[in-house]
């Protein structure tokens, strides 16, 4: 009776099973099995057990880059989240103009990072860039090389001009699947453009701006190519995230049991915050 | 081509959407599924169609059991409520579409084509694109797409239901047209009772999942066996009323009291279901003995050229089916007229007991002869 | 609340119009009084629309003025006009509860909590909205949802009119008599003007007290539900009206006399000095069939024809409006029968009640003169 009339139709997922396999489930296996070893070189290897996790979680490296981490994601989005709404706010709803502004828009995203990454180390030198020399000019003592309040805010600055155009492009969208109706009805109901806002724009962006979080959060949290370039986590450790503590110590140190456990951690931590983001603010959205 | 099912209940996620339908349908027969949203008939065509295999029971079709043959491996069409079409081919392609899937010849599709199209009126339209047809057009084209195939079983889902009432009116009769000839099985669904009416045929009844009654539309209509199939098959519903009848007089509702007639006086002492057609209330007494109630008017629904009034008492609610427009402000007082030998009489678990003798009943040749007495 | 007239209205979306064809509404002039109810009706693309769109002040019309108690609205804004609208779909505001979306209105002008309070619980009274006050407005059903944006108009004192463009589309069916009869005993206690947009004769002959049927552009007829279904004045009002529409027949006249098909229709007097003066290309005659009588085998005219063969054309014509015709279909639909006839090349149909018998073959039609319409290039004769 519940015979299938055509198995061969399996095949079709062959591919994607495949894709899946090798893109997701076999480095990731691998990363498990360094984790778990002490590996000297290609024949000396010993199982170690959790002894690198353990001692991953007691290392002050982890602790302070974790801690700039969190402080600099968050920064990201406080920043990035209203400056983006901001922005397609105030962009024109059709014509011409409209399409400059998502031209102009879309530019920062285009560049590659290590690109962006050397644009804002020249932009902010001293001498010869632009940001930089005027800023001395003006009496302010600048350095994002020697001073590590200055890297910070430049490295903040940078990831600000390279991914507020994604946020200001995705309510952009979203403001504009708002059908006219609700401003005109907003408009009779005598809203204020701040009322408008609060109970029409606000509510009908909150599942872009879901979208919008979620991504900015993991790209900060992984941030690494731009500050390298910029700054190459300097000075001191003042600007040395996670993904760079991680990649001195695999490919710096060779140090790979350690670096396995760090990056199952790593992974972890931005699945668990991915996780709590998202149930808050599908929560929010569901109004209990 | 004839179509059988057999004891077929299909269970979805434990709950029951189709439970032990017996159905029979002959070949060249049109055949209307009756029933409100939910009742099962979408459920039940796609179980006709293959598209889903039944939790149990047999689909027959030319008494061989096609029970789990797949919908590819079946001559079926379909016809959905949403026009659906390729957007990308033209109306000439959209219909042509299934002849060139079996890989017929040229000719062939080209004098076919050409013939469905003329038949449902879209020959002028062969070159458009779908989407920059109206609505009806559209859906004559998903039409026309349906009826080449020359497919056994031909499905449609409340095919008119998106499209506008003058459209509506138009394509209804066109469809009894369409099928007088052909030797195919049509399944129309619908939740219009008007809809079935005007489609003739035969009808089913689908109530929650279950075939309450089934055969010759106009049979079914005058001669329901439930209060459920009199109350699906009535537009508006049946007017519904407990009551009692005593050695004397009928009671409706505890407070309307009228003489027990002839009619009636068969029935013996007891309680039970009446029903009376909308149709059948008047807002003037047409014969003597006639029951005047005084009532509240809730709404004067107009429909161009009729009107549903719905009113009220303290104990009955009632809806009048009236020829012509009476316009009335919400909450008037109005007095309207029941034709006390009009009544349908249910036991109280709804089995008929008694349709109106005095009401007309049209077989099937057309002349009117005299009422029967059930149970 | 406001008398709304529409004065010497037209609308172009053409800069520089010049026939009918370019303008979406063609000049009219009409008084919508104060306090009442009416409904715009007509197919898609008719102009209903862009109608609604000059009245709640989205489209300033092209020619003609619009106004409101007397004053020109030409140029105001809806906020202005203080027009209050209910659209297809709900559109209500989502993350407040069904008591804040209510007193949104008033909390804008700064109206105090106790004013509110009391002015949201009226309504909410009068719509049923009680027991869910307090829900997020967003978890409401489709019909509730209708029934907020409709009480938000209702909270103010101020609107001038509501406007309602097709608000039953998202309306379960079995609902939907329940949002109409709320909408009457709303505009019956309210007294408030009301314009209702639809496509469905339904919807609009319930509600409105008067409607504005229009086709390609222009008013064709302005009145009761009655005098649609009775009188039309224009030939689409007879087709789109009443299910199945008017029927209608080729017309002539010639020799001061009236035929219908060629058959000679009585006609009095008046009727043939207005039909002598007015100009026309094309003569139409419509009944609806709810007035074609079909003759019964009682009647007087079939129960001498048996006994008088020869005399049958003689009796015929002595017959006022009857006519010999085919009988092609009978449909039953159980509370009536819809008969297709034919006289001439033209088809027709006629209602009957449910219990009279239709003779196959061909039968004997009587045209009641009072309903037998003459339309001199599609509009009434009259």
């Amino acid at each position: 009776m519940n015979k299938v009339e055509n198995n061969k139709a399996w095949f079709l997922v062959l591919p994607v099973f495949l894709l899946v396999a090798f893109s997701a489930v076999v480095p990731l296996m691998t990363v498990v099995n360094y984790s778990v070893q002490d590996i000297f070189d290609a024949t000396n290897r010993y199982f170690v057990g959790v002894e690198w996790f353990k001692e991953v979680l007691r290392d002050p490296r982890l602790h302070d880059s974790l801690i700039r981490q969190f402080i600099f994601s968050f920064c990201v989005l406080l920043i990035e989240v209203p400056l983006g709404i901001c922005v397609a706010l105030m962009m024109p709803k059709e014509g011409r103009w409209s399409a400059l502004c998502l031209i102009l828009l879309a530019i920062p995203l285009l560049i590659p990072w290590n690109v962006v990454g050397t644009i804002w180390q020249i932009f902010g030198r001293a001498d010869i860039g632009l940001m930089g020399y005027y800023l001395n000019a003006m009496g302010i003592d600048y350095n994002y090389a020697g001073n590590s309040g200055d890297a910070w805010a430049t490295v903040l600055l940078m990831d600000v001009w390279h991914w507020t155009s994604l946020i200001a492009l995705l309510c952009y969208s979203g403001l504009r699947a708002i059908p006219d109706a609700y401003y005109q009805a907003a408009r009779i109901d005598r809203a204020s453009g701040w009322a408008i806002f609060r109970y029409i724009q606000l509510p009908k962006l909150q599942s872009v701006l879901l979208i919008g979080i979620l991504l900015r959060f993991m790209d900060s949290f992984m941030i690494y190519t731009e500050p390298f370039v910029l700054t190459g986590g300097g000075p001191g450790n003042s600007t040395t995230f996670l993904s760079q503590t991680l990649t001195t110590m695999a490919i710096g140190q060779f140090d790979l049991g350690r670096a396995g456990a760090f990056s199952l951690i790593y992974f972890l931590i931005i699945l668990l915050v991915s996780w709590l983001l998202y149930t808050a603010m599908t929560h929010v959205e569901k109004g209990e | 081509m004839s179509l059988t099912l057999e004891k077929i209940t299909k269970v979805v996620d434990g709950e029951l959407h189709i439970n032990d339908v017996n159905l029979n349908f002959e070949p060249g027969s049109f055949n209307v599924l009756l029933g409100r949203t939910l009742a099962g008939k979408t459920t039940l065509m796609r179980l006709m169609a293959g598209l889903e295999k039944p939790t149990s029971g047999r689909v027959l079709m030319n008494g061989a059991d096609m029970t789990g043959v797949p919908v590819r491996q079946r001559n079926v069409s379909m016809v959905y409520q949403q026009f659906i079409n390729y957007p990308n081919l033209s109306v000439y392609d959209n219909i042509a579409s299934p002849l060139r899937l079996a890989g017929d010849d040229k000719q062939t599709i080209d004098r076919k084509v050409r013939e469905t199209a003329e038949i449902l009126r879209i020959e002028n339209f062969l070159t458009r694109m779908p989407l920059e047809l109206s609505g009806g057009q559209q859906q004559r084209t998903a039409m026309a797409r349906a009826l080449i195939k020359d497919a056994d079983l031909i499905l449609f889902d409340e095919p008119l239901v998106n499209l506008d009432y003058k459209l509506r009116e138009e394509l209804r009769q066109e469809m009894r047209e369409l099928f007088k000839v052909r030797n195919t099985i049509a399944v129309y669904a619908t939740t219009e009772p008007n809809e079935a009416l005007a489609l003739g045929g035969t009808t089913t009844v689908l109530h929650e999942g279950r075939s309450i009654q089934y055969g010759e539309t106009a049979e079914v209509y005058n001669f329901p066996d439930t209060v459920a199939c009199a109350e699906l098959f009535s537009e508006p519903p049946l007017n519904l009323t407990k009551g009692e009848i005593s050695d004397s007089e009928v009671t409706l509702d505890q407070a309307t009291h009228f003489p027990l007639n002839a009619d009636l006086a068969g029935l013996g002492r007891g309680n039970y279901i009446f029903g009376v057609r909308p149709s059948h209330l008047a807002l003037f007494p047409v014969n003597e003995d006639d029951l005047e109630i005084s009532v509240r008017v809730e709404l004067a629904e107009i429909s161009g050229s009729e009107t549903f009034l719905h009113v009220r008492n303290k104990h009955l609610s009632l809806v009048l089916h009236l020829t012509g427009i009476y316009q009335y402000e919400v909450d008037a007082s109005i007095k309207v007229y029941m034709p006390t030998h009009k009544i349908f009489v249910f036991d109280e678990d709804g089995k008929i007991l008694k349709v109106p003798t005095r009401l007309p009943i049209v077989n099937q040749a057309g002349q009117i002869s005299g009422g029967v007495q059930h149970g | 609340m406001a008398e709304i007239h529409l004065k010497q209205l037209a609308h172009s979306y053409s800069d520089n119009p010049q026939g009918h064809k370019d303008y979406a509404i063609r000049e009219m002039d009409h008084v919508w009084e104060k306090g009442g109810a009416y409904a715009l009706l007509g197919p898609s693309g008719c102009g209903k629309s862009t109608l609604l769109n000059i009245i709640s002040g989205l489209v300033t019309p092209s020619e003609g003025q619009i106004l409101f108690d007397g004053h020109e609205v030409n140029a105001l804004t809806p906020q202005q006009r203080n027009i209050a609208q209910v659209f297809q779909f709900p559109v209500i505001y989502d993350t407040m509860s069904v008591y804040d979306n209510l007193a949104f209105p008033l909390r804008n002008v700064g109206k105090s909590e106790d004013v509110i309070s009391a002015k949201v619980k009226d309504i909410a009274y009068m719509l049923e909205l009680e027991d869910v006050l307090k829900k997020k407005a967003k978890n409401l059903t489709a019909d509730e949802k209708q029934k907020v944006s409709m009480g938000r108009g209702l909270v103010r004192d101020d609107v001038s009119a509501i406007l309602f463009d097709e608000p039953l589309t998202v309306i379960d069916p079995h609902l939907k008599w329940k949002l109409r009869r709320k909408l009457k005993q709303i505009h019956e206690q309210f007294n408030i003007t009301m314009v209702y947009v639809t496509h469905d004769q339904l919807e609009a002959s319930t509600f409105a007290d008067k409607i504005a049927v229009m086709y390609g552009g222009q008013v064709v007829q302005f009145g009761t539900p009655r005098e649609l279904f009775e009188k039309p004045e224009h030939t689409f009002v007879g087709y789109f009206i009443g299910s199945p529409g008017m029927n209608f027949f080729e017309g002539s006249f010639q020799q001061n006399e009236l035929y219908l098909e060629g058959h000679k229709v009585a006609l009095d007097n008046e009727m043939k000095s207005k039909l002598s003066i007015t100009p026309y290309n094309q003569l139409k005659l419509g009944i609806r069939p709810e007035f074609v009588e079909v003759l019964e085998a009682d009647s007087p005219l079939l129960s001498n024809l048996g006994k008088d063969e020869k005399g049958a054309e003689a009796l015929l014509a002595s017959c006022e409006n009857c006519f010999k015709c085919e009988v092609l279909l009978v449909s039953d639909l159980g509370t009536y029968k819809i008969v297709s006839l034919k006289l001439g090349n033209t088809e027709f149909k006629a209602r009957l009640p449910e219990e009279q018998s239709v003779p196959k073959g061909s039968a004997y039609v009587r045209f009641p003169g009072n309903w037998l319409k003459v339309y001199a290039d599609e509009y009434l004769v009259d």
